[in-house]
């Protein structure tokens, strides 16, 4: 057991010398090896605040000067306690409706219970989640088109000729110039009494998915026509059927330019939803953005920087996640992985 | 008897952009059920192009191939093919290896249970059931091609069919894996076509060595019967003299009479110089992922390089 656990958390460069530094193993060197891989990154993230708190308090906006890092750190405070705030008075709005409601079924028996929603603002945590929830779903949509069109095309040198100029010319357009056609598109198809989420929603996510499905296409098309011809031989000699032959050696072969595409691909789609927030006004981090900027408080510019930080962790968190299941799906586990 | 295998007058012509070439003409052969074949000749000679068209890789444009009274237009199981560099699938163990190709050829003919034991026999048979469940990555050179072999040999081809099944191993590995298919070739005797550049292996492995002159238009040169019993020995071989007779025979052949000169290798890569160098790069950029525009090219062309890079 505790075998396994050292090496899965052996993976973690700065792990294993720990590790051997507390099982007192060659101590001082694993300890100098620990300074290296924390002390290093450390040491930069120290420099960029002190020059970003040199460069700030040297800024004057007309809403104050820009924020330094210890606003910034006043600012993620306020934004979680308002969090906190807000989750407290929506469960005492439920327990006063649900006692509201039991005290009428006690006077009334055949009262019919009605339960309203509370219908207080998002707070910062609601907006991460929603902005979760729209570039997952569009990053997912985008992942289904794509792959499955990216094999096609790299199964044939025609279609892939074919399809490649289409390509090529609408991978470089930037999301603002699809969201007012996909607005229009979204009101005029999405009709609907009672719809199961909101226009914005829909709007966002279509131009999250029109602005990441390339990286995955071309990705995934290379990689399947770079197979190599001697797989190919041996798949004609096992006369393997298109299915089989996809299944079995074009799929695995692919996997690992597939990865990279998806990785690019969900990295633009976190970029493009923000952009796609504050225009379409989903209510995610893009909307929070500008609903700040709008606002113009003094305290403004400092949750503005909350957010600039919060989408760079979440962006980073993701490619992370991604690159974690590559390395589940993956049968190279040796390939380097960045 | 009827021959199992026949190639009538077999010749090949590859268009490139410098107009067609021709790398085979009138190649006939006759090859009997059970009998073990080496084709030899200098590189480039179109070798592996014969064991391209027969294996349906390639199509002849001229003549034929005739299995069992069936002409050969297409690859198949049951001209099962052991590449020169394995070609095993590196996501897959030598186990799933041979299990797809088993799963292949005898599906519904034999039951699961069957298929088990089926794949673990012919693993047994080239020795690598302690390894069985590694991928290709995790074996050497040598056992690779076992498990290339075994997967060839699992589809009971009619004619198995073998590129320089020993070209890329050393010399201690090769005879060794040359002696396991003395063996197996004892138990199973197959009709076995195998290419290869080493005259030793030639005389040690075959019933007939068939010697191929030099391209453009290469054709048989001479075909020389090797009479000798079998189980043969290498040791006892190398004292023999009839075995230092058809080594010389073979070996006259491919330096006096079919002199690869500078002149003729000249004259080989002016026909085709731009073609040379893409080879090479080929060769070398083949296990990286080569760029888009690069890796779009196969179909004949492509096969052409690469027959000619390994011929």
């Amino acid at each position: 057991m505790s075998i396994a656990l050292t090496q899965t958390l052996s993976k973690i460069s700065w792990l294993e010398p720990m590790i051997k530094a507390v099982q007192g193993e060659n101590r001082s060197q694993n300890l100098s090896i620990i300074a290296k891989a924390i002390g290093i990154p450390l040491a930069g993230i120290l420099v960029f605040l002190m020059i970003w708190h040199a460069a700030a308090s040297s800024i004057n906006t007309s809403l104050g000067k820009f924020p330094g890092p210890a606003d910034v750190l006043i600012q993620s405070k306020t934004l979680i306690s308002e969090h906190i705030t807000e989750r407290e008075k929506a469960a005492a709005f439920y327990q006063r409706q649900d006692e509201r409601n039991a005290r009428r079924l006690a006077q009334d028996p055949d009262y019919v219970v009605k339960i309203r929603d509370y219908t207080g603002k998002p707070t910062y945590v609601d907006q991460i989640g929603t902005s979760l929830i729209t570039v997952l779903s569009g990053f997912l949509i985008a992942s289904m088109i794509a792959i499955p069109l990216g094999i096609v095309i790299g199964l044939s040198a025609n279609l892939y000729s074919a399809f490649n100029p289409v390509i090529q010319i609408f991978k470089p357009v930037s999301p603002l110039a699809w969201l007012p056609l996909v607005t229009m598109v979204v009101s005029a198809v999405y009709v609907s009494d009672d719809p199961l989420v909101a226009k914005s929603f829909v709007t966002s996510m279509i131009t999250v998915m029109l602005c990441c499905l390339w990286p995955t296409v071309i990705n995934t098309a290379v990689g399947v026509a770079s197979i190599s011809q001697d797989l190919k031989n041996v798949s004609q000699v096992l006369r393997l059927s298109w299915l089989t032959h996809v299944r079995k050696i074009v799929l695995p072969a692919a996997i690992p330019m597939m990865f990279t595409g998806l990785r690019l691909s969900l990295s633009i789609a976190w970029m493009v939803l923000i952009a796609a927030e504050m225009l379409a006004q989903n209510p995610g981090l893009g909307k929070f953005v500008w609903d700040e900027f709008q606002n113009g408080s003094s305290n403004s510019l400092g949750r503005i920087m909350v957010a600039v930080i919060t989408i760079g962790l979440i962006g980073f968190a993701l490619d992370r996640m991604m690159l974690l299941l590559q390395r589940m799906v993956s049968w190279d586990k040796s390939a380097t992985l960045r | 008897m009827n021959p199992l295998l026949e190639l009538t007058q077999v010749g090949i012509e590859f268009s490139t952009a410098k107009g067609s070439f021709r790398a085979l003409q009138n190649v006939d052969l006759k090859i009997n059920k059970g009998e073990y074949i080496s084709l030899i000749g200098h590189s480039g000679c179109g070798k592996s192009t014969v064991l391209n068209i027969v294996a349906g890789l390639l199509q002849a444009t001229e003549g034929g191939v005739v299995l069992k009274g069936k002409e050969v237009n297409e690859p198949g199981p049951e001209r099962a093919v052991v590449f020169q560099n394995h070609s095993l699938l590196p996501w897959l163990s030598a186990y799933e290896n041979v299990e797809l190709a088993v799963k292949q050829v005898f599906r519904g003919k034999k039951s699961k249970a069957e298929m088990k034991a089926w794949i673990e026999h012919n693993l047994e048979l080239v020795h690598m059931t302690h390894a069985m469940h590694k991928r290709p990555d995790e074996i050497s050179g040598g056992m690779k091609q076992r498990v290339g072999i075994a997967r060839a040999l699992a589809m009971e081809p009619q004619v198995l069919l073998m590129d320089e099944p020993f070209g890329a191993l050393d010399a201690l590995t090769r005879a060794h894996l040359q002696d396991s298919l003395m063996d197996i070739q004892k138990e199973l005797n197959n009709t076995v076509i195998m290419i290869t550049h080493d005259v030793d292996e030639a005389v040690l492995l075959s019933d007939r060595i068939v010697m191929m002159t030099n391209g453009p238009a290469a054709t048989i040169g001479e075909i020389l019967d090797i009479d000798l019993e079998r189980p043969r020995n290498r040791l006892q071989l190398a004292d023999d003299p009839r075995y230092n007779h058809y080594r010389h025979q073979v070996l006259s052949f491919l330096y006096e009479k079919q002199r690869k000169t500078d002149d003729s290798q000249t004259a080989a890569q002016s026909s085709a110089p731009a073609e040379q160098t893409t080879i090479k790069e080929n060769n070398e950029t083949r296990a990286i992922n080569t760029p888009a525009g690069q890796a779009d090219v196969h179909g004949p062309e492509q096969e052409k390089l690469n027959t000619l890079k390994t011929a």
